[in-house]
């Protein structure tokens, strides 16, 4: 299942990367490569073979309903690359 | 040639936990931005996701009153998309393994024409309900070009109802979701304060000529009240129809309706639609429910609306149309029953409620729960109405005096003096005073053949009426007056 | 001061031969002497590490010491420490001051620790060679022109050349136990789920796990019994008792059995690497361990299902890293779009790019199947084959890596063979299992490392197995000659 600069392309859009059209190709190389070790699992013969997700068959702990969480804005806002009137601050957003 | 509408509902229902799904933030609305929003709300690196009881209970006691299947071990997956009101890049959600399976929900239609009877019934399928969190807010004002992010309300608990397209026009989609509204409200999952977006609606939509394929759909998103649910319905079902018509095809997309102006737009069509790539959440586990979360959920669940409006019927002879009207909100249904019990007529009481109360709630915009004339205050002018103290006509100036403050119906009749004449002596004085001054018209009366008399006896009733400000009692007037004036 | 063991020193503190400021002195000024040259700190607190050591110092003399009170610590620069610089090695976090503090950092700093600063490592804990650094690669104390491994570089690095007596880890597939064979170090993965993820920054969440490196198997056991416990922030943090793993150390292995499995010894192997490992377990032997011959026949897949699974699960986990809350955000964004992919794209580097991408791709629409859902499959089918190894033996051992230390960028441009580094470690990531690396010898005057793995939560007995092996042994007392740390 190789890839080319094209696929590559909308997958880096997907991940909201950049690539530049001079590196495409080397990248395109590069993640074929990564795919042709990873398609070894082709091999695998996994017929009624359940996926497994997480390594313990153990279940999610529930929390209680309880507010136990300060307010942390002025912390968050200081770690902020841009804030105002208490708010995080991007490039206008149109809908 | 006629067309066939097919109506799909997705309802976010938002939780009314304490927390968030994922964390032990408050929940609250109109808090200054980002003051609610936690370690773990903010996505900070490091931060995990803890999974709140109480949602997960909600949830399931929802999936309990539409008969559905609860998953045994639901599993959250990831949907990844990047919006900066979505600080982790993916919304943790469900897709594979949601918490509530297929159900089903009966909706009760209004009756057709006016032969009175009974209106239809109709039941619409759920496909399935799942848990998953809420986003932040962009916030567009105020920021200079820029816009602002709110996170206050990531994280916030809902429920989605996915039904089948089970819908055939808007009346069954808004019923569906006034259904949906009592439901949930009913057993407390939720505050159901759709102008909050407790509940927000995303409709799916198409149209086909009788007995071909479903037509391609489009969906209109977020609509937050019943009113605008059923014109958007309508104004969709219009423009997919127009350009059927004129030989054009349905796009798949995903539009917005504005309320204001009555119109909607395109937002994104599919080919922009996001690969979302869900996979298993691996910072959380299977949430296991087990049988006995379940017997236990089941002997907690509140009375349903559903068994409200068959109590109605059966304990106040109400009509089914009137039993589900007046059932479908917990605060209509106590309001009902208290005002019944206070006044001592459920049907007097289902007709004041679904009338005089409804109308002037409607016309102010107010929720029941505000009402200004209370369930008590409505009994006791029942009661009174019952027992002939006051006339229907005054029953409603009473209502109205009532409504603007002016006390309780008995002060208020009291005070006005507003109990019908109920002295013989007094009003036979009156009667007479209006037949020696009115001598042409008593002439014209007698002259009369019987039907005539009929229709000219009004003129002496509304004298009467007149001088007595409308306390006389009528059936009492009227027969004073055929005897004086035979 | 810096040849001992935590134990030893431990020891020395309990006995006031020196004092924590003293021993913390000395380690801040060895790593100012010697650091320029290895680059294990991206960042030193001195200045914090000299108020914890007073404060140690005084709980010392009050008699109130904990597990590990003023012992210097260095924290894999992966968690989070609040106040301090974060940086997972990445520019995308070079200016990010952690809000808060990681749950293994504050279980340690409740024990007593003293923490000398952060420590290098790949960025974003993807790699094994800590090339991949924002910070520069780190050097390897035993040849300074190869690498130490990796994505715990720093932290094995630093212990090699006797910079910091003990180290915190995490190990994803492999990143504690590869670095610390290429250093001649001992190093713990315990069970997943045995130490909480909170607060450390997440690379493949169902991979991920913390833990420590240290000289020997006994000071790891010191700091895992500080580090391990159930955390209600991390819902993968199991409730299961806390062992006591000093205890244990004491345990007798005679009739222990070890499993060697047939797939840790290929005939591709470099022999001298094979014969170290089968060395150390005639040893072992001797000691009274019984050794039987195993097979993991699905173990060849596990760096395939790996190299789906982590960077599927690593594409999600770094979309929070979106310049909108916290960290690099690129200068004047034109739009949304513009201040995503430029931010991500300045601030990642390029092997994490390309694992985003890989995962990214593998969970995409018409992909899933193919890839993450098999691999899920293959993951379950290895847990199983170690299932079935651990019906019949107590420990199972191999190689930790199939090669010594290399140069520096011998496998740059290589991600496929440099993945192959951590093939023998890989598995036990999968499959969830403890397991730990101790040295057993050199080969042309660099270190090899032989791997213990252990069944479920057996941390305990892996420990007592390589305790008892460093008795009869002095592999692991063996220093470079750099930096005086003989």
């Amino acid at each position: 299942m190789a890839i080319d600069s094209k696929v590559v392309a909308q997958v880096a859009h997907l991940a909201r990367l950049k690539v530049d059209p001079q590196d495409s190709d080397a990248l395109s190389n590069r993640l074929n490569d990564i795919l042709a070790m990873v398609d070894q699992l082709q091999q695998a013969d996994v017929d009624g073979v359940a996926p497994l997700a997480h390594p313990l068959d153990v279940t999610q702990p529930l929390r209680e309903d309880v507010v136990t969480e300060p307010n942390i804005r002025d912390k968050a806002l200081e770690i902020a690359p841009a804030a105002e009137d208490g708010c995080f601050l991007v490039p206008r957003v149109i809908e | 040639m006629s067309w066939e509408v097919v109506i799909g509902l997705e309802v976010h229902v938002q939780l009314n936990t304490v927390s968030k799904l994922f964390s032990g933030s408050k929940l609250s609305t109109g808090a200054e931005p980002n003051t609610q929003a936690s370690l773990v709300d903010l996505g900070l690196p490091g931060t995990l996701p803890v999974v709140n009881r109480e949602a997960v209970r909600k949830a399931a006691l929802f999936g309990l009153a539409i008969n559905a299947d609860i998953c045994r071990h639901s599993v959250f997956e990831r949907k990844n998309y990047f919006y900066p009101d979505l600080p982790k890049g993916y919304q943790t959600t469900q897709l594979a393994e949601p918490v509530v399976g297929a159900g089903e929900v009966e909706i009760q239609l209004a009756p057709k024409g006016n032969k009175g009877g009974e209106g239809e019934k109709k039941i619409v399928r759920i496909h399935h309900a799942h848990l998953e969190e809420d986003a932040g807010k962009s916030l567009h004002e105020d920021f200079h070009g820029m816009t602002g992010i709110d996170l206050n309300r990531a994280g916030t608990p809902l429920i989605e109802i996915v039904s089948e397209p089970d819908m055939a026009n808007a009346e069954e989609a808004v019923a569906f979701a006034r259904k949906l509204h009592a439901i949930v409200t009913s057993i407390g999952i939720c505050d159901g304060d759709m102008s909050q977006g407790n509940m927000r609606f995303d409709v799916n939509i198409s149209v086909r000529k009788p007995g071909e394929p479903l037509g391609t759909r489009t969906e209109t998103k977020n609509l937050n009240s019943f009113r605008f649910m059923e014109k958007a319905i309508a104004l969709e079902v219009e423009r997919q129809i127009d350009v059927l018509e004129d030989g054009g095809e349905i796009v798949q997309e995903t539009r917005l309706y504005n309320g204001d102006t009555h119109t909607a737009r395109s937002m994104r069509s599919k080919e922009d639609a996001n690969d979302y790539r869900y996979f298993p959440c691996p910072d959380l586990l299977p949430v296991a429910i087990t049988d006995a979360d379940i017997e236990e959920l089941k002997a907690a669940m509140p009375e349903l609306p559903d068994s409200r409006k068959a109590r109605f019927i059966n304990d106040y002879q109400l009509s089914e149309y009137d039993a589900d009207l007046l059932s479908g909100s917990i605060a209509t249904a106590a309001f009902f029953e208290a005002a019944a019990k206070a006044g001592g007529d459920a049907k007097l009481a289902a007709n004041w409620v679904m009338g005089e109360l409804a109308a002037k709630l409607n016309a102010e915009e107010k929720d029941i729960a505000d009402s200004p004339v209370s369930a008590e205050q409505l009994g006791q002018l029942i009661a009174r109405l019952k027992d002939g103290t006051i006339s229907s006509k005054i029953a409603k100036q009473v209502f109205e005096a009532c409504w603007a403050g002016e006390g309780n119906p008995d002060d208020i009749i009291e005070a006005k003096g507003l109990k019908q004449m109920s002295d013989t002596g007094e009003l036979e004085k009156i009667v007479d005073d209006i037949i020696a001054n009115n001598a042409s018209q008593v002439d014209d009366y007698r002259n009369s053949d019987d039907a005539k008399k009929k229709k000219k006896i009004g003129f002496f009733v509304g004298q009467a009426m007149k001088a007595t400000q409308g306390k006389a009692n009528p059936q009492q007037l009227n027969k004073l007056l055929q005897e004086k004036l035979q | 001061m810096h040849t001992k063991t935590l134990t030893e020193l431990k020891a020395g503190l309990a006995n006031r031969d020196f004092s924590s400021r003293e021993l913390t002195e000395h380690f801040l000024a060895r790593i100012q002497q010697y650091d320029g040259d290895l680059n294990s700190f991206v960042t030193v607190t001195d200045v914090q590490a000299l108020a914890q050591a007073d404060a140690a110092d005084a709980a010392i003399a009050a008699g109130k010491a904990g597990l590990l009170t003023g012992l210097p610590i260095a924290h894999k620069d992966i968690f989070c420490t609040e106040g301090v610089r974060t940086s997972c090695g990445s520019k995308m976090l070079d200016n990010f001051i952690a809000p808060y503090t990681a749950t293994v950092v504050e279980k340690m700093a409740a024990e007593g620790a003293v923490m000398l600063g952060k420590t290098n490592m790949d960025e974003f804990a993807m790699g094994s060679s800590n090339e991949t650094s924002y910070y520069g690669p780190v050097k390897n104390p035993w040849d300074l022109e190869r690498v130490p491994g990796g994505s715990s570089g720093g932290a094995a690095a630093c212990l090699g050349a006797r910079l910091a007596p003990g180290a915190t880890g995490t190990d994803t597939g492999g990143s504690i136990r590869q670095p610390a064979a290429l250093n001649n170090i001992t190093g713990l993965k315990p069970t997943y789920g045995r130490v909480s993820r909170w607060g450390m920054i997440a690379f493949a969440s169902s991979l991920d796990q913390a833990g420590p490196m240290a000289q020997s198997a006994e000071d790891c056991a010191l700091m895992l019994q500080a580090m391990a416990g159930h955390d209600h922030r991390d819902s993968t943090s199991l409730n299961e008792k806390v062992g006591d793993y000093l205890a244990a150390l004491k345990d007798d292995i005679s009739g222990l059995t070890i499993g060697i499995p047939e797939e840790f010894f290929p005939d591709t192997l470099d022999g001298a690497i094979a014969d170290n490992s089968r060395d150390a377990i005639r040893e072992l032997e001797k000691l009274g361990a019984k050794v039987v011959s195993v097979s993991l026949p699905s173990i060849k897949l596990s760096v395939p299902a790996y190299y789906v699974i982590a960077p599927a699960e690593a594409s999600a986990n770094l979309s929070r890293f979106d310049g909108v809350r916290f960290g690099h955000r690129c200068d004047d964004p034109q739009d949304l779009e513009d201040l995503y992919k430029r931010s991500r794209s300045e601030g990642f580097g390029d092997e994490v790019k390309r694992r985003i991408l890989v995962g990214a791709y593998a969970l995409s629409a018409g992909y899933y199947d193919a890839y993450y859902r098999r691999a899920q499959q293959v993951r379950r089918l290895i847990r199983d084959d170690f299932a079935r190894a651990f019906e019949k033996v107590d420990v199972l051992m191999g190689p930790t890596a199939p090669e010594t230390a290399f140069k520096l960028g011998a496998k740059k441009d290589d991600p496929v063979s440099m993945y192959m580094a951590d093939v023998f470690t890989i598995g036990v990531n999968l499959a969830g299992l403890p397991a730990l690396s101790m040295p057993t010898g050199f080969i042309n005057g660099l270190p090899t490392g032989t791997q213990i793995i252990g069944n479920y939560f057996r941390e305990g007995q892996i420990l007592n197995v390589a305790h008892k092996y460093q008795q009869a042994t002095d592999w692991h007392k063996q220093a470079p000659a750099f930096g005086g740390a003989q």
